[in-house]
């Protein structure tokens, strides 16, 4: 019997964290910070929407692109809040943002395209370009920069195979954000290279001190732009596995054919759990997701402040719900800290390169956790410095 | 009220044993101006008391406790406060609240057994001028006590319900 396996998918690399959770498993006792979910229940009214849903005999497939209102409610929302134009013919709803990723890939990238991907960045993006035959191109980004990527690290890394540049902001596992003027400073470099820009924006209604900006907003960059988001994280919905993407027509029109072939629609009772979400956020103000934002904020500030005073310098993220603090002063890289950390104090926190190179001397810490286990944490991680 | 105040109160409400320095972490404040707040607060009696939420299936006090729904009639120019004040001196009387609906005054009230809490409403209570009637319900088992579940098993990482 030959191999089955096709060549990309053995030549995917397994999942970095993947691997380090692995390593956890069977073992009780484990304080772990490597969960990139939210340690919050789907807010109520939401649930109930989609049971109601479920009660009513709603189970049928909807239409490839979603319910109607679900898109409709999606294009008023991101224009109100982001100031980002979209149609309801423009959106497809998705099975998470995951796969919005995976359709928007697949729909522009060819074989030997260059795709362009901040590094550190979140694990998904390199392999669903590799298993299209495409080439994922790391552009590191520093710490000195917040973990922003800057226009000079950006043109060293594009050839003439460039093709798509994917911008993850709020980022995993930084937990930098780009502002407007961060945007602007990469735009000539994108529309000089004619680059496709895919915004991943997942972590957008988490984001401290300021408001989040969308690079879609911009006028002359929105159609050359595939905008991705969804509801796991604003809503804690990550396992009704709903999501949305956006782009200019040709490109929606050549994802929604991918979309209807491999997955047909999201499901249904998740639409109208987003649905509901939406419509009761924009009436109240987005109350949930404030409250859920400044329980957030607490955490973050006491994870950075905690952190440096330990000794291991964290950049002060301003979104999503990461920690991304540098252990090199250590002496030790974030495999070899996570691993003796895992060791000495059962503590597991994910190394920086799960997501990259240039996340080599960092660790990646959640604080999608309660305060009583952070602080159990950071207890035992200060005592873990101490003793080294 | 000032807003280092509030997030204070609203920290110390979760958990009375936060330290200083992770509450100061935490705001993101130096732990002086936190300590200075917090002595301050206390003394002008917004922080009235530090005291322990204890799951009452594990550790009996022995006490029994009633809420004692009662009706009044509020006295001239003074209201329901006077009568408030006046029942609020008893010992026996944890807690005291002034009601909407169908009676004014829910009295939270501990004493040792069922016959300490039945003369403190027919010796103590029922005699206050102004009370028209008392309606006694003891406590049989408490199952939530301020935000905490007491039913629930061991689970593992709790999640919060937004």
């Amino acid at each position: 019997m030959r191999d089955f396996v096709s060549k990309r998918a053995s030549n995917l690399k397994p999942s970095g964290i993947r691997k380090f959770f692995d390593l956890c498993a069977g073992s009780k006792d484990i304080i772990s910070l490597g969960v990139g979910e939210p340690d919050f229940i789907t807010p109520y009214n939401i649930s109930e929407a989609g049971i109601r849903t479920i009660k009513r005999g709603r189970t049928q497939y909807t239409s490839n692109s979603g319910i109607v209102e679900l898109r409709e409610e999606i294009s008023s929302y991101l224009k109100n809040r982001y100031n980002v134009d979209y149609d309801k013919e423009d959106i497809i709803i998705t099975v998470g943002a995951s796969e919005a990723i995976d359709i928007a890939l697949r729909a522009v990238v060819d074989e030997g395209d260059e795709v362009l991907i901040p590094m550190p960045s979140y694990v998904s993006y390199a392999p669903c370009v590799e298993l299209n035959g495409g080439i994922a191109v790391g552009v590191p980004c520093f710490e000195r920069d917040n973990f922003k990527i800057r226009a000079k690290e950006l043109k060293e890394k594009i050839t003439s195979n460039s093709k798509v540049i994917i911008l993850p902001y709020p980022n995993n596992p930084t937990g930098g954000i780009m502002e407007e003027e961060d945007y602007r400073e990469i735009i000539d470099v994108i529309i000089e290279n004619d680059l496709l820009v895919i915004t991943d924006e997942i972590y957008s209604e988490l984001t401290y001190g300021k408001r989040h900006f969308s690079i879609a907003s911009i006028p002359c960059i929105r159609d050359r732009t595939i905008y991705i988001n969804g509801f796991s994280k604003a809503f804690a919905m990550t396992g009704w596995r709903v999501g949305y993407v956006c782009a200019p027509k040709e490109i929606k029109n050549a994802m929604i054919k991918i979309h209807q072939y491999a997955l047909i629609c999201a499901p249904i009772f998740s639409q109208y759990a987003a649905l509901e979400g939406l419509r009761q956020e924009t009436e109240d103000n987005y109350q949930v997701i404030e409250k859920m934002k400044e329980e957030y904020d607490k955490r973050r500030k006491f994870m950075v402040n905690s952190f440096n005073e330990i000794g291991l310098h964290c950049f002060n993220p301003e979104g999503a719900f990461y920690v991304f603090p540098c252990v090199e002063s250590t002496g030790y890289d974030g495999q070899e800290f996570a691993k003796l950390l895992l060791e000495k104090e059962k503590v597991a926190v994910v190394p920086g390169d799960a997501f990259g190179e240039s996340g080599k001397n960092y660790i990646r810490c959640s604080y999608a956790y309660s305060m009583e286990s952070l602080i159990k944490a950071m207890e035992k991680i200060s005592k873990f410095v101490k003793e080294l | 009220m000032e807003k280092l105040e509030k997030q204070i109160i609203k920290i110390l409400k979760e958990n009375s044993r936060y330290t200083i320095s992770q509450i100061a972490k935490m705001i993101g404040e130096n732990e002086e101006k936190v300590q200075e707040t917090i002595k301050g607060l206390e003394e002008n009696k917004t922080i009235l008391k530090y005291t322990t939420v204890v799951n009452s299936e594990k550790y009996e006090d022995d006490k029994v406790e009633a809420l004692i729904e009662v009706k009044v009639a509020p006295q001239k120019l003074k209201g329901f406060d006077a009568l408030a004040e006046e029942l609020c001196a008893f010992e026996e009387v944890v807690s005291l609240y002034l009601m909407s609906g169908g009676y004014d005054l829910a009295v939270m009230v501990k004493g040792n057994n069922l016959k300490d809490v039945a003369l403190f409403v027919s010796e103590k209570l029922s005699g206050i001028d102004g009370v028209i009637s008392c309606a006694t319900h003891f406590l049989l088992k408490k199952y939530k006590v301020e935000g905490e579940s007491i039913i629930s098993g061991d689970k593992e990482e709790k999640r919060i319900i937004v």
